[in-house]
């Protein structure tokens, strides 16, 4: 643990001199699961996450970059407390919250919201919209009874959303309206920060850029802080200052914006840019540098060792499968920007052509 | 539906490569020539030499009686696509370009839709063919590959199985032949130790696994024509690169048409030779990729456009489309965009609300077509649309 949270601590140094309003340190999620084997059972655990540390500034937006099963939304869970971690701290302002029972969380509840993917099944549909919107505002007592309809109304109008249609049920209303509400609700109790658990991955294109305004609006209208998870690398450049790139359950590349994008370090990061269909070509930039990792990622039951990404990495050596990287600054590297890999190098020409 | 650019669909000669009938040669130096003879529908049918469009769809609609109305899924859709082509259709979600794919493989309900105009695929016509003949053609000739690999493999049967059945159906073979068949196509589609694979279920595949297994079974019958519906929509973008390089280098090596069904603009980038822009159930602008995506000529492609945000430029804030696409039900009068579209007040009177733009060459001539009434959309885009897109 010593190693990740010092190396953590160098980077968010580098960053900011305030105190961030969320610190996370080697947050650990295993999930235990039972498999048959012979004629026994055998114990084995799923490391959804493994060891995880980053800061989240006060109004800042941390993106949460990687494929599925890497591990992004289970930390975006455990930060909002819907799952209780199996190891590591998350300081909000201070107090850790990790392992606080339900009675003393509650007052944190408020201050942690999360607005999910799928706007179809995130809502009840049984509910009206005035209702769900409502309900964390009883919960909390944050409103005096009679002003309810009142302070719904004002939500749904700060989302785009006609007042008037607060009594309808989520049925009544388009994808990029569901999500709206997902948003109001969240919203209804005055968070400070907000885990956005890939929220426009469900959306056309052109509701998904109405959406993402929105969001960046309330970031800089009301200073609320982001943690946005994605896999969409345009739409993570688009919002956040701070990248974390996850892969198998461990930040493998961390940094400001500009540098995770104009010069990469880990081979994975560098991978997953290069992969991204980019629409510059047509318009006569020149076609990037393309690296195709080959199969699937690991089984995270059962992880490589060492470092997790080697058995995808061009780069791999013995090094690799012995001893595992630290998260930790590279030679190359600005402030703030860490890699975990034994053979960190920038790579420039990714998508700096267009920048 | 009579609109004037089904008007020339029989003009267009055989000898002209890759022209499309209708809508105007695809290469952007062709052009129409309305003088030559009309041409037979049979001799339409496949050359190896892939000079002639291999599906041709004309003037295709298609509607869905339902208790509050008709449905116009799809209002009057031209396109062509020749062999070792691939052509993207674009469009958001209730375009109708899904819709229009699964018209060319036959698979609506005869009941419940009302289709016509024509869809030739091969030269025989697939609007109104008895499903009995149906069946020969599909997985046979077409093949599709679906989104969501997860629900259209079925969990009970071994991939293996189910590759062999597709080729069983059409081929008169033992089943030792079919297996032998499928092993291949698991090696040609990049599955690792193929024989293990065989045997196994499609729960112990992973997403991009299980989608070359449907890659595989689509294409093990040698199709001509690949119909791909977001094929990569479900995927991580590691594995998404993949399968892209793997569709373009299967279509290099068996010379088939794609017709590409996204909503991904980057994806379309890297794939498509031609592009189709579907709004509303028609086609507002078709052309090749370069023209559509670096010359575009209609406000809705512009807000596609600049609604993406791209991983090579941090732009500032998005400007995406206003308001909601319209119901199918109750199209607006005139242009189906008018409601969303910026620059109705640039077209002198009412034309946008009351007229139909009519699906027109860009630039007087030429493969380039777009719906939109604004008469000076080279020096709108280049001078407004263009500086913002970076």
């Amino acid at each position: 643990m010593s190693k990740t949270v010092r190396n953590a601590d160098a980077a968010s140094a580098g960053s900011s001199s305030a105190t961030p309003l969320l610190q996370v340190r080697d947050l650990k999620m295993h999930f235990p699961i039972k498999e048959a084997a012979g004629l026994g059972r055998t114990r084995k655990v799923v490391q959804a996450v493994d060891g995880v540390s980053f800061d989240l500034q006060r109004g800042g937006s941390l993106g949460l970059v990687g494929e599925s099963g890497c591990g992004k939304s289970t930390t975006g869970r455990m930060i909002t407390r819907l799952l209780t971690p199996t190891a590591g701290q998350i300081l909000f302002k201070g107090t850790d919250i990790a392992q606080l029972k339900e009675r003393e969380l509650r007052p944190f509840r408020r201050e942690l919201q999360i607005v999910f993917q799928d706007p179809y099944s995130s809502l009840n549909p049984r509910q009206t919209v005035s209702n769900i919107i409502s309900t964390p505002l009883r919960v909390h007592n944050l409103v005096k009874k009679g002003k309810e309809l009142e302070r719904v109304q004002e939500l749904l109008e700060r989302v785009g959303l006609n007042p008037e249609h607060h009594n309808r049920y989520p049925n009544e209303f388009s994808g990029g309206q569901r999500q709206r509400i997902g948003i109001a609700r969240a919203l209804a109790v005055e968070p400070e920060v907000i885990i956005a658990d890939e929220p426009v991955s469900a959306l056309d294109v052109s509701i998904q850029a109405q959406v993402m305004n929105l969001l960046e609006d309330l970031r800089r209208d009301l200073g609320i802080a982001f943690v946005f998870i994605a896999h969409d690398l345009g739409v993570v450049r688009h919002f956040c200052d701070q990248v974390a790139v996850m892969y198998l359950g461990k930040i493998v590349e961390q940094g400001p914006r500009e540098q995770i994008y104009s010069a990469p370090q880990h081979p994975y990061t560098q991978a997953l840019l290069s992969a991204a269909p980019d629409l510059g070509t047509i318009r006569g930039v020149p076609p990037k540098e393309r690296i195709r990792l080959v199969g699937d990622v690991p089984s995270p039951i059962d992880p490589p060792s060492g470092c997790r990404f080697r058995t995808r990495c061009w780069k791999a050596e013995d090094i690799c499968a012995t001893q595992e990287p630290p998260l930790m600054t590279q030679a190359q590297s600005g402030p703030g920007h860490t890699a975990a890999c034994h053979f960190a190098e920038p790579k420039i020409d990714l998508t700096a052509a267009t920048a | 539906m009579t609109t004037p650019e089904n008007e020339g669909r029989k003009d267009t000669p055989d000898t002209m490569v890759g022209t499309v009938p209708g809508d105007g040669p695809v290469l952007p130096d062709a052009k129409r020539n309305p003088s030559i003879a009309t041409r037979e529908r049979r001799d339409t049918a496949y050359t190896p030499s892939g000079e002639t469009p291999y599906l041709v769809v004309q003037d295709l609609t298609v509607q869905f009686p339902t208790a509050d109305g008709l449905v116009s899924a799809v209002n009057g859709l031209s396109y062509a696509v020749p062999l070792g082509r691939t052509l993207a259709i674009v469009g958001e979600s209730g375009s109708g370009k899904s819709v229009s794919s699964m018209a060319v493989m036959g698979l609506h309900d005869r009941k419940r839709t009302k289709i016509s105009g024509s869809i030739q695929l091969g030269g025989d016509e697939i609007v109104g063919m008895p499903e009995n003949e149906l069946m020969k053609v599909r997985g046979d000739a077409v093949a599709m590959v679906f989104q969501d690999p997860q629900s259209s493999l079925h969990p009970l049967y071994t991939v293996g199985n189910q590759i062999s059945e597709a080729y069983r159906v059409h081929h008169k073979v033992s089943k030792d032949v079919a297996k032998k068949r499928a092993l291949e196509m698991l090696d040609l589609v990049g599955i690792p130790n193929p024989i293990r694979r065989f045997k196994q279920y499609p729960h112990e595949f992973s997403g991009g696994m299980r989608q070359r297994a449907m890659i595989a079974m689509g294409l093990v019958n040698d199709p001509k024509l690949v119909i791909a519906d977001e094929p990569t929509t479900a995927l991580d973008v590691t594995v998404q690169a993949q399968i892209l390089d793997l569709l373009n280098n299967l279509q290099k090596e068996f010379g088939s048409a794609i017709v590409l069904i996204t909503h991904d603009l980057g994806v379309v980038a890297e794939m498509a030779d031609d592009v189709l822009v579907m709004y509303a159930g028609r086609c507002v602008e078709y052309g090749t990729a370069e023209d559509v995506l670096a010359r575009p000529r209609m406000p809705y492609t512009w807000g596609l456009l600049e609604s993406i945000p791209t991983v090579s430029a941090a732009s500032e804030k998005l400007r995406p489309i206003k308001g909601l696409p319209p119901s199918l039900l109750s199209l607006p009068g005139g242009c189906s965009f008018n409601p969303r579209c910026p620059y109705t007040d640039r077209v002198k009177g009412e034309r946008c609300t009351t007229d139909l733009p009519e699906l027109l060459p860009v630039d007087g001539a030429g493969a380039h077509t777009s719906r939109c009434h604004l008469h000076d959309k080279a020096s709108i885009y280049e001078a407004e649309v263009a500086p913002r897109l970076g």
